[in-house]
């Protein structure tokens, strides 16, 4: 389970109102674009269920329960650059999620338990098709490997949300649509819950089973701050199964 | 048409000729100048000749001293290395503990770094007579020295390096559930390691400077003391031999430095990530 509820959320910074009366209700498995125009607070709305950021007024709640005021392994998430680590090979990556919960005093495993975890690791390295690069550092791998290796990095703790921030922004149409179809899979095996950040309509419909758009609705040309955006479309969308399988 | 010089490269072996050229040329002038006086007067101390520096560098590294029956070359080595070793050793550890902590935790960030960045400010060679006065005249004085002078560029480098980390790796960690020790542990200490390496190369000079003024006001051996010793008979058969001995040193451990961090984190070749 992992249903979000948002309820009448607001967030301004000094001088700057960025979401107003954000209402929401997201049930469990859902695939969540949110899309809208750049300062839209759309980002700012991923940092929130990230706990990056806490909200000025309302609450989200994740499963009922007020979110935690920090990240935790409840929520995953995969950036559009630095969302993997620059010093470990992709099994060192993948593999660090269950370090640090089977090793509270040096989040490093040794021996039978360590060679237990890379052969975890190694099931979710092949299922996102990076087996042949397991033993390579990121910087050696291109833009769409190394997205791949923060999927699986962040798959492995088996969050409940799954947090993307326009993570295919920076790569090629091909890799693009590659990238999608290992979404949609690992999405629809996981059953987790997804949020997606992007500026790419297209992207966002075909991924999406519903999309949310940010906006402001009320724009004083004299305080361009004195009004946030909040969700002004709501779409549930029919995804057509047969085009990502 | 030529092409531009910003386009005109050496091959290997101009490098190696180009490079080594500055070194022959400075010597070349050096022995130029030291036949003109010695054509002049045959005891000239000033620019001594190669034979004057044959026999220094026999008497001071291979025979034993007639008073001591130490080798003084490899005593004064021993006892400057020690003190440099420990003096270093000691700011690499306060570097690392405190420059992470203040750049990873925001209570000891605000605790810690106005004062270190006001101690950073204070010049060691200025606090030298009150280290002398608080740990006397001996060792500890000397690596203190150098503690005090290397520790707060490390600290800061160090706190400034982590602070430079993107954002997103130590939230990336959290999400993969890691607490604040794991972090340091797992992911900021191997990113910061190869940095330190590179801090403690660009601390070798001041560590070096610091060692050799304290031995020359307070020590009986040491490179440093005995350059200063040898000054007062303008023995400068013994001095640039010993010059040259300390730059060795200090060279060889850039290298090693510069090894250490090549060897210990292969990552690094491979580029940003």
């Amino acid at each position: 389970m992992s249903q979000v509820s948002v309820r009448n959320l607001w967030m301004e910074y000094p001088g700057q109102v960025v979401l107003e009366r954000v209402n929401l209700e997201i049930p469990s498995g859902e695939f969540c674009v949110l899309i809208g125009p750049s300062g839209c607070g759309k980002t700012t709305f991923l940092r929130l269920l990230l706990s990056m950021e806490q909200p000025t007024r309302g609450a989200i709640l994740l499963d009922g329960e007020t979110l935690p005021r920090e990240p935790g392994p409840d929520r995953g998430v995969v950036f559009q650059r630095y969302s993997v680590f620059p010093h470990l090979t992709v099994v060192g990556n993948v593999i660090l999620g269950l370090e640090f919960a089977g090793s509270p005093a040096l989040g490093k495993l040794f021996g039978a338990a360590r060679r237990n975890v890379i052969a975890e690791a190694d099931r979710v390295i092949e299922a996102v098709g990076l087996a042949s690069a397991r033993d390579k550092y990121p910087a050696q791998l291109s833009g769409g490997m190394q997205q791949r290796l923060a999927i699986a990095q962040t798959l492995i703790r088996k969050p409940k949300l799954l947090l993307l921030d326009e993570p295919f922004g920076a790569l090629d149409p091909g890799t693009k649509q590659q990238m999608y179809e290992l979404v949609t899979r690992l999405w629809r095996e996981e059953k987790v819950t997804v949020f997606m950040v992007t500026h790419d309509l297209k992207e966002g419909f075909t991924l999406a089973t519903r999309v949310l758009t940010f906006d402001k609705v009320r724009i004083d040309p004299d305080a361009p701050g004195a009004y946030g955006a909040t969700v002004t479309f709501d779409l549930s969308v029919k995804r057509q199964k047969d085009k990502l399988a | 048409m030529s092409r531009r010089f910003i386009n005109l490269r050496p091959g290997r072996g101009g490098r190696i000729a180009w490079g080594a050229l500055p070194f022959v040329i400075a010597i070349a002038v050096y022995f130029a100048f030291s036949a003109v006086r010695l054509a002049d007067n045959p005891n000239d101390k000033l620019l001594p000749g190669l034979a004057s520096f044959g026999a220094a560098i026999d008497r001071m590294a291979f025979t034993r001293d007639m008073r001591t029956g130490d080798i003084l070359l490899w005593l004064d080595t021993f006892a400057s290395l020690q003190r440099l070793l420990l003096g270093l050793g000691a700011a690499t550890i306060l570097g690392l503990v405190i420059g992470i902590s203040i750049g990873v935790i925001p209570y000891i960030r605000a605790g810690l770094s106005p004062f270190v960045a006001v101690l950073s400010m204070i010049p060691p060679m200025a606090v030298l007579p009150i280290l002398f006065i608080v740990f006397g005249l001996e060792e500890l004085s000397k690596v203190v020295l150098i503690v005090i002078g290397v520790s707060p560029f490390l600290i800061r480098d160090l706190a400034l390096r982590v602070r430079e980390m993107p954002n997103e790796l130590l939230i990336k960690a959290e999400t993969l559930g890691a607490s604040t020790w794991q972090i340091i542990l797992r992911v900021i200490l191997p990113q910061t390691l190869p940095r330190l390496a590179d801090s403690l190369r660009l601390s070798l000079g001041p560590a070096w400077l610091f060692l050799i003024s304290a031995e020359a006001i307070a020590a009986t051996d040491g490179l440093g003391y005995r350059i200063f010793l040898m000054r007062r008979y303008l023995a400068m058969d013994v001095i640039l031999p010993y010059v040259a001995w300390i730059t060795i040193l200090a060279f060889v451990m850039d290298w090693l430095l510069r090894l250490f961090n090549r060897r210990c984190f292969p990552w690094l070749a491979t580029g940003e990530a």
